[in-house]
């Protein structure tokens, strides 16, 4: 059986290590059971800023804490930190305070909440921002690394967690993580899948099925969508020569915006984007939102042969 | 006139539906359901001017739920009232439901705003009220608050607003349960004096027992009554009313009952289980 977890539980994991630095403080907006930021609070109460339920406040807070020294690590779920996005560009961003963002619940894989809790723009909007660093990481132990590593930047970040169990892929592999480098996770040279987050296992399967078809693709972790992994884009390129990007995010401006914008500055391959088809998303349990946003591995397979078909 | 023991029956069934629902779909949040559902029973019953067979109709009072997430409590209503089916509420957090998670008006037939993001009803409401202001209708807008949702800024960017354009027809329920998500509000964000809050913001403020039927009649009247600026009906009640184990205890603002606290919820509303 494969180990499974959730991302916003390394997240968890990660603020409680960070405590041991007594600049780590850490910001909730009426969330901290369900961002996981909880655990935190209950053992260092003093260190944790109760905002109640006001995001924009809480994010300027975490400026003026950033800009006092402190390191802020502020969290809800995904879809409310975007009721601070102008707080964000314009008291975060723009003065380039490491205020760090986890947006837990991200993705129409959230599940029966439904299209108001549903977060499909997160990564896009975040990622026209100057300064900041934009992560989606994939599994549990990934996201207590990365998140440990903000800790040690000097830019501000938004990263976006899952609500809900996931495959477990980096136990013991955990020097293999870095911010801003993706993770090759399978080696194929007829397509490669770039995927993030909960995409990410199932652009394996996706990997697997088409392996029994006689192709092989090559499947990249790109937990981190700013700065892209841009070297990395251009060796796939070269190596595979059709890209399939993969996310739970509109395929507008997130990690299939990001690729694109890649390869037309740089050396082009046909890309296929697999992601939510600009629209909104409705009450389902996650994996059946998978399929009616189209994203599941299967439809991943199928964008696959798409590319690989339009090799010139 | 329906009578105040009329009232409290239709409260009860709603209670009902709204653990069936929750136990059914084993997620949602029933706390704020069952503090909420006094009120709008009343509110439904003796009050909205609406049209269970024509829910659209353009001249109609409006409801805005905006703790969306209390979705249990205005389907249950809803139900009751006609405007959907008891057999629609088997839909709640179900694939192509009409009972989304949170309401949502392109989906359920008399959910007048579709909510789920706290803070944001009242400055609907406040376009709902204008609106009636221009066409000359006498129509009443009702928004129901969260009282954790009162934290967010944008609810004050609305009720200063609202004095200033002297909306009359723009009433608040405000649902003083005295919890949120995480925890009591006295942990996350003490509100001190609430109701002197919202009297120096310029609102005509009346404060009522959330579970006491003659209470909310009078209440609602008090809404309906006063015409010189927009009205907030501060309700003081009890998350999770009606049920022992969820009465007051935060652990139950949106987590569902298994199977044996289901059962001891049913027998505690006065419901035979098969
Ligand atoms: C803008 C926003 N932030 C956070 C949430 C998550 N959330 C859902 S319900 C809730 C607590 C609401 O408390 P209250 O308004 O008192 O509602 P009630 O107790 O009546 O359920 C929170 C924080 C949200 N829905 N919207």
């Amino acid at each position: 059986m494969t180990k499974m977890a959730a991302t916003r539980d390394g997240y968890g994991e990660a603020l409680l290590e960070l405590a041991s630095n007594p600049k780590v403080v850490v910001l909730e907006a009426d969330l901290g059971k369900s961002t996981k930021s909880l655990h935190f609070r209950k053992a260092h109460p003093e260190r944790t800023v109760s905002c109640g339920i006001g995001e924009q406040n809480m994010l300027l807070v975490g400026a003026g804490l950033a800009a006092s020294g402190y390191i802020p690590f502020a969290s809800t779920f995904a879809i409310f930190t975007e009721r601070a996005f102008e707080q964000m560009r314009n008291g975060v961003a723009r003065p380039n305070l490491a205020v760090h963002v986890c947006g837990s619940h991200g993705g129409t894989h959230t599940g029966t909440d439904g299209s108001s809790a549903q977060s499909i723009e997160d990564l896009a909007i975040y990622r026209t921002l100057p300064n900041v660093i934009v992560m989606h990481p994939s599994d549990v132990v990934s996201t207590k690394v990365l998140t440990m590593q903000l800790a040690a930047t000097v830019s501000p970040s938004y990263t976006r967690t899952a609500r809900n169990k996931t495959p477990v892929l980096y136990e013991g592999r955990e020097n293999e993580i870095e911010i801003g480098k993706g993770i090759v996770l399978k080696e194929g040279s007829d397509v490669a899948i770039i995927a993030c987050g909960v995409m990410v296992s199932q652009s394996l399967e996706a990997a697997e099925a088409l392996t029994a078809e006689g192709i092989n693709a090559t499947v990249v972790d790109m937990h981190t969508l700013k700065p892209l992994d841009g070297e990395l884009v251009d060796r796939l390129v070269s190596s595979c020569g059709a890209i399939v990007t993969a996310e739970d995010h509109s395929v507008i401006g997130g990690l299939g915006g990001a690729v694109a914008e890649h390869l037309t500055s740089n050396t082009f391959a046909p890309l296929e984007r697999v992601g939510v088809q600009d629209r909104f998303g409705e009450s389902g349990q996650a994996d059946e939102m998978l399929e009616v946003m189209k994203i599941s591995a299967p439809y991943i397979a199928e964008a696959a042969k798409r590319a690989i078909a339009r090799k010139a | 006139m329906t009578s105040t023991d009329e009232l409290r029956e239709l409260a009860r069934k709603c209670r009902v539906h709204i653990v069936n629902m929750v136990h059914r779909a084993q997620a949602g949040h029933p706390g704020g359901s069952l503090s909420e559902i006094d009120l709008l029973a009343a509110l439904y019953k003796t009050t909205l001017r609406v049209r269970p067979d024509d829910p659209d109709w353009d001249d109609r009072d409006r409801f805005i739920l905006s703790k969306g997430h209390a979705s249990p409590g205005m389907y249950a209503i809803l139900a009751e009232m006609g405007f959907i089916s008891v057999d629609d509420l088997a839909s709640y957090r179900v694939l192509g439901g009409i009972c989304q998670g949170h309401v949502d008006m392109k989906w359920c037939p008399g959910v007048d705003f579709s909510a789920g993001s706290l803070g944001m009803g009242l400055s609907f409401g406040m376009g709902s009220a204008i609106a009636g202001r221009l066409e000359g209708s006498e129509r009443q807008v009702y928004v129901m608050l969260g009282d954790g949702e009162i934290q967010e800024g944008s609810v004050w960017e609305a009720a200063m607003a609202a004095t200033h354009h002297e909306l009359g027809n723009l009433n608040v329920i405000l649902d003083r349960n005295r919890i949120q998500n995480d925890d009591f509000c006295e942990a996350q964000m003490r509100m001190f004096d609430i109701p002197a809050k919202w009297k120096a913001f310029g609102w005509n403020v009346k404060e009522i027992d959330g579970h006491n039927m003659e209470e909310i009649v009078d209440g609602l009247n008090f809404l309906q009554n006063s015409n010189d600026g927009p009205s907030i009906l501060i309700a003081h009640t009890v998350k999770g009313h009606g049920v022992s184990f969820m009465a007051d205890n935060p652990a139950f603002h949106g987590a569902a009952p298994n199977d044996e606290q289901y059962a001891q919820a049913m027998a505690e509303l006065g419901e035979v289980v098969a």
